[in-house]
């Protein structure tokens, strides 16, 4: 076990190398930093020794190698735009992030588990069945569209809802969070549904999916004939056993969903890391790219041991597997 | 040889067989579903011969007849049903242009994910061990990435290896490899999850202890026991394929904006929701909804109709 | 009976009393909203026109800009050109920084050497004096290498920092992003003279600024006592912010929702002409076009392809569909805001599609041909429609044009002269900063000069050495009349060059709660002195 968890850490280490080569390889083509730093009256000659000077004109192995080695010392230089540490940046704008991704999550696990279970088990019941369409509906139009559909019903027309940004928040300790004040909870509820609902789709539907073929399996059918009740048959026996999927799913989508939630954070002006990055990609500003895929690329590391950890508590027929391997 | 294909033949003729056909015919939503995809497919297919205008041909292109509403609505244009956009193109005509390149993207890029995710998943939860641990790394970059980012960095490669001529004619292949390339991380942890699973059971077991070659097991045996949750996760998929492409066109990665598919039809729309020219973005949507909706409903009663265990 | 009346009485009294407090006590907000923020504090960190323009309320430079772009004096009081290579600068007296130390000539001298540091953006502006000399507290002769008839004008963006401030915190140069903390401080501190304060900066989130008390200028008409600036990226979520009533100024509002606006009640749209040029450039240098089926030759070295090109555009049609109706079309690249424009040359090209097909055949292309016009998709007023629009009508003449379109850093990164102008057909807009048409013919028209620097924005590569002798010329002429004259004379041969295809000076186009009263520059800067509160 113990030796299990050191080799994931050494994977992890390499995994964060290779995302921080191959985003260094790519910067390249996302634009000029030098563009957004200076102005238009800025002479030709001005422009290349600042690209002298932030060492741009490096092959980018030398580049990735610098930037390996100050990360290495937990420096990850100064952002071109804000000119100020990036890693002060990031630490300002993650707890956003992190509270916006959390309650998006277990919104829609809420949501999405029992939907699940209930169009299972009522496979061919009505409410079951529009929950089935309905949830489609919620995916197939681009979160731009949705979210800006939600501010026009919500924000403009009601007038129930702030359309923009994270309301007042509190600062505990360096952490500041908008889940302790009125408008920071308000602020909250459009940005979480709009990006917790693709994410309850994907959950309900293939809860559904396991739990009809766990149900069809004969140790249930063993367990039916023994005469348990069916509410222990269904809760305790099948739905554990649907869960495996379900934790690998709900892990890789956390992660996702911290990445992905740029355009959320963008649509409404949610001011976390996702919005930092696309502004920075707007403006090339190399260091808070790097930063920024760094850290997501350290939380999916993460997030996967945990799975993979989980996956020996839920289902221990793998332990056995380990073992021999 | 002879064997493989008097065995696709068997398969085919059961395919075709009454239970099949059986299972559709008492859906009415199934039926519904079949005949809204089918609809927008030919609609998509045959766009040359069906759509009033063409809308990829600028020069037929008349700005001074930019914004016009519907039909039916005051000042509306019998030559243009579904009214025009802000560079004056028929809707309904780019409508069915769109769903085009939206479709062809779309499926080509989901195939190649399946195809890419699967093979390597039932690798890594088959084989195990080292090769195991080196493709979930891999993974794992990948998805450290922004399926946007991953795109960007093929479309740019791209530029650089390619000649100039080519990058308009091939826009479209780039896209299809660049969204195809991102997506199949989901495919290959689920699958490998699945296939963990799967290869601890009896039948398995049975099946390696008869001599049966690793290959075999895996495409006979595995496969099709695992396919559920790919089923599952394809059909929304697709969705994501077609949202992803028009995000993309966004960054200018996309296809060209003289010829918009339907999401980037959506994304131009977009901007003419506040002041009132609904119908630029509203009548796409509606139509991408009905394409995702009636795919996934499709996916769902042919997941239910195959898998023996559910009937 | 008397008791309860004497009772409501003073309950009455109390209440009108709590009202007046209250109305005494309650600070008048601004909200406002841009679509970015400004990148920094630092007033030498970049030399952008909405950075500078939000400083400007900080900080303030020697001579300024009043609500029609005129001159007036702010810092220095008077200002004359005795000699050609010498300004004479009086300071205005009694003016205190923010944090209560005097402004003296000192001060500039700092301000003006600092602008010079390795990190600054404005050493461009710096750099236009060679040497200033302090004759006493108030009084500076700044020295420059050649005549400068417009320094006055150039210098309007170099603010003036406190010297004693700067050293105590330690940021006696420009904000640098190679050393981390070099005038790190001023980068998100601000210490100016200008009618405001900063109390509270999270870049990219919020920016709250405070009334300055003791302001020296106590004509200037707002009655905004505290400013919050909420940056808002989407226009979509821009616009929904004014319309929920929770920002009372944003900008800019997308043309189309101009309607909406006018519509929705308790808010209006604020439009009017930019002195931002939009304009189509062409590839006049390479002897083959880089992205054209034309191989062996060049199309646009022909006169008579650039004629077709702006003949086949209609201008009108352009502003009325996409534009709304609130550009002014333009015939050359100088906005009737500029100083030097004159309609001899700014009058529209008149479109005739009939013709260009012609001249198309007459060149050797009857069936056209095809070229890529490159366009970004977030920099200007409905960048992108406008392209779009152009590529149908240049296809109408058979002009076959492939639009990319890109984001401005991916835009500026492939057509700019650091990327060897990698570009066949362009748009792109400019702004005189100096409001002078001097500044677009050395950038824009000026034969490309990697020495002088001259035609650096020239993309295209358009050059006739005629208006290059008019555009030097222009640089040191002081006789106004003179000047003036040259540059009509530089600008209508570059329209007989078709050099270029101007389209239109872009709408400033923002949204307002009714009752705010704001004044709209046309440079598009905001300017806190003139908004008064309901």
């Amino acid at each position: 076990m113990i030796s299990f968890v050191l080799q994931r850490v050494l994977q992890s280490v390499l995994v964060i190398l290779a995302v921080a080569l191959i985003a260094f390889s790519l910067f390249r083509y996302v634009g000029d930093p030098i563009n957004a730093m200076v102005g238009q009256d800025t002479t030709l000659q001005q422009r290349e020794e600042l690209k002298e000077r932030l060492g741009l004109n490096d092959p980018f192995v030398v580049q990735y190698g610098r930037f390996v080695a100050n990360a290495a010392q937990g420096e990850f230089g100064i952002s071109y735009r804000h000119r100020r540490p990036v890693s002060e940046l990031l630490a300002e704008r993650l707890p956003a992030t992190l509270e916006l991704s959390i309650v998006s999550m277990v919104l829609a696990l809420a949501l999405g588990i029992p939907m699940g279970v209930y169009t299972a088990l009522r496979r061919d019941g009505a409410l079951a069945k529009s929950f089935m369409t309905m949830s489609l509906v919620g995916v197939s139009l681009p979160t731009f569209l949705i979210g800006i559909l939600l501010i026009l019903v919500f924000g403009v027309i009601l007038r129930w809802l702030p359309t923009f940004g994270r309301g007042e928040v509190v600062d505990l300790g360096w952490w500041s969070t908008g889940l302790l004040t009125r408008s920071g909870l308000a602020a909250l509820i459009m940005p979480a549904i709009t990006l917790a609902l693709f994410q309850m789709t994907l959950i309900m539907r293939l809860v559904r999916a396991e739990m009809l073929e766990v149900l069809r399996a004969d140790f249930i059918k063993f367990c039916r004939a023994r005469g348990l009740p069916s509410r222990l048959v269904n809760f305790r026996h099948a739905l554990r056993n649907t869960l495996v999927p379900v934790i690998t799913i709900t892990g890789l989508q956390l992660g996702s969903i911290i990445a992905f939630s740029i355009i959320t954070e963008s649509v409404f002006q949610w001011p976390g890391m996702g919005l930092l990055f696309i502004q920075a990609i707007g403006t090339v500003d190399i260091p808070v790219m790097a930063a920024y895929l760094c850290l997501i690329a350290l939380f999916f590391v993460l997030i996967n041991l945990i799975v993979d950890l989980l996956y020996f508590a839920v289902d221990p027929r793998l332990r056995v597997r380990r073992g021999r391997a | 040889m002879a064997e493989i294909q008097a065995e696709t033949r068997g398969r085919l003729a059961s395919l075709a067989d009454s239970d099949l056909w059986h299972s559709f015919k008492g859906s009415p939503v199934t039926i519904a579903s079949a005949l809204v995809a089918l609809l927008l497919v030919l609609g998509a297919l045959l766009a040359p011969v069906v759509a009033p205008h063409n809308p990829f041909d600028l020069a037929s292109l008349d700005i001074m007849a930019a914004n016009l509403p519907p039909v039916w609505a005051e000042g509306g244009d019998p030559a243009y049903p579904l009214g025009t956009d802000d560079q004056g193109r028929d809707v309904l005509s780019a409508i069915l242009y769109g769903a085009r390149i939206s479709l062809l993207v779309g499926f080509a890029s989901v195939l190649l994910s399946i195809l890419i995710g699967v093979s390597l998943g039932l690798v890594s939860g088959y084989v195990g061990g080292r090769l195991d641990a080196v493709i979930m790394r891999v993974a794992d970059v990948q998805l450290s990435f922004p399926a946007i980012l991953i795109a960007l960095l093929i479309d740019g490669a791209a530029r650089g290896l390619l000649p100039r001529d080519l990058h308009e004619s091939l826009a479209l292949y780039v896209l299809v490899f660049a969204i195809g390339f991102s997506g199949w991380v989901q495919y290959a942890r689920t699958v490998r999850g699945a296939t963990m699973v799967e290869s601890r059971k009896e039948y398995v077991q049975a099946a390696q202890i008869i001599g049966i070659g690793p290959a075999t097991i895996l495409r006979r045996h595995i496969l099709p026991n695992v396919m559920g949750p790919v089923l599952v996760i394809a059909t929304i998929h697709l969705a994501i394929a077609i949202i992803t492409e028009a995000t993309l066109s966004f960054l200018g990665v996309g296809v060209p904006p003289t010829s918009p598919s339907l999401g980037t039809l959506i994304r131009f729309g977009n901007e003419y929701l506040f002041s009132g020219q609904w119908w630029i973005s509203i009548f796409p949507g509606v139509v991408l909804v009905l394409l995702v909706l009636s795919v996934n409903l499709l996916g769902d009663w042919l997941r239910d109709a195959l898998n023996p265990r559910l009937r | 009976m008397t008791i309860t009346a004497t009772l409501r009485r003073s309950a009455a009294a109390i209440a009108l009393l709590g009202a007046l407090c209250a109305g005494a006590a309650e600070a008048k907000t601004l909200r406002w909203s841009y679509q970015g923020d400004a990148t920094t504090m630092d007033p030498h960190g970049l030399n952008e026109t909405f950075t500078l323009g939000v400083q400007s309320n900080i900080y303030e430079p020697l001579v300024g800009y009043d609500e029609k772009l005129q001159l007036t004096p702010l810092l220095a009081e008077k200002w004359e050109n005795p000699e050609p290579n010498k300004w004479v600068f009086h300071l205005r007296r009694g003016v205190k920084f923010h944090n209560g130390s005097d402004f003296t000539a000192d001060d500039v001298i700092f301000s003006w050497k600092r602008s010079l540091t390795e990190g600054s953006d404005m050493k461009g502006y710096g750099a236009k004096a060679s040497e200033i000399r302090k004759v006493d507290d108030f009084t500076i002769e700044v020295l420059t290498k050649s005549p400068n008839p417009i320094l006055p004008r150039e210098w309007v963006f170099l603010y003036i920092m406190d010297e004693d401030w700067s050293k105590q915190n330690n940021t006696t140069e420009a904000t640098n992003v190679k050393n981390a903390n070099q005038g790190n401080y001023a980068n998100l501190n601000a210490n100016g003279t200008g009618p405001f304060m900063v109390a509270e900066r999270q870049p990219d989130v919020r920016t709250v600024l405070k009334r300055n008390p003791s302001y020296w200028d106590k004509g200037i008409r707002t009655n905004v006592d505290e400013v919050v600036f909420t940056p808002i990226t989407q226009p979509a979520t821009r616009v929904a912010a004014l319309l929920s009533g929770e920002m009372d100024v944003i900008q800019p509002v997308p043309v189309q929702d101009w309607d909406r606006l006018d519509q929705a009640p308790g808010v209006s749209p604020l439009t009017g002409a930019e002195a931002r040029a939009i304009f189509i450039g062409m590839d006049q240098a390479r002897d083959e076009l880089l992205y054209s089926n034309v191989k062996g030759k060049n199309p646009f070295k022909d006169i008579r392809v650039r004629e077709a090109v702006v003949r086949a555009v209609n201008l009108d049609a352009i502003n009325k569909q996409i534009m709304r109706g609130a550009a002014v079309p333009l015939g050359s690249l100088i906005p009737p805001e500029l100083n030097g424009y004159d309609k001899s040359f700014g009058e529209p090209y008149k479109p005739d599609p009939d013709k260009a097909k012609k001249l198309l055949a007459e060149a050797g292309y009857p069936n056209g041909f095809e070229v890529s016009l490159d366009c970004p998709n977030d920099r200007y007023v409905n960048d992108e429609k406008v392209c779009q629009a152009v590529a149908g009508m240049l296809a109408r003449v058979g002009i076959k044009v492939n639009l990319l379109a890109q984001t401005k850093g991916k835009y500026f990164g492939k057509v700019l002269a650091q990327a060897g102008y990698d570009t066949s057909m362009y748009l792109l807009g400019w702004t005189a900063a100096s409001i002078d048409a001097h500044n677009s013919m050395l950038n824009l028209a000026s034969c490309r000069n990697k020495d002088t620097q001259a035609g650096l924005f020239n993309l295209g590569g358009y050059c006739n050495p005629k208006v290059d002798a008019l555009t030097e010329k222009v640089g040191s002429e002081t006789d106004q009349g003179k000047r003036n004259a040259m540059i009509k004379e530089a600008w209508e041969i570059v329209k007989a060059d078709y050099g270029y295809l101007p389209l239109h000076a872009q709408p400033m186009s923002w949204g307002v709660r009714d009752g705010v009263k704001v004044v709209q520059r046309a440079d598009d800067v905001l300017d806190l002195r003139s908004v008064v509160l309901p």
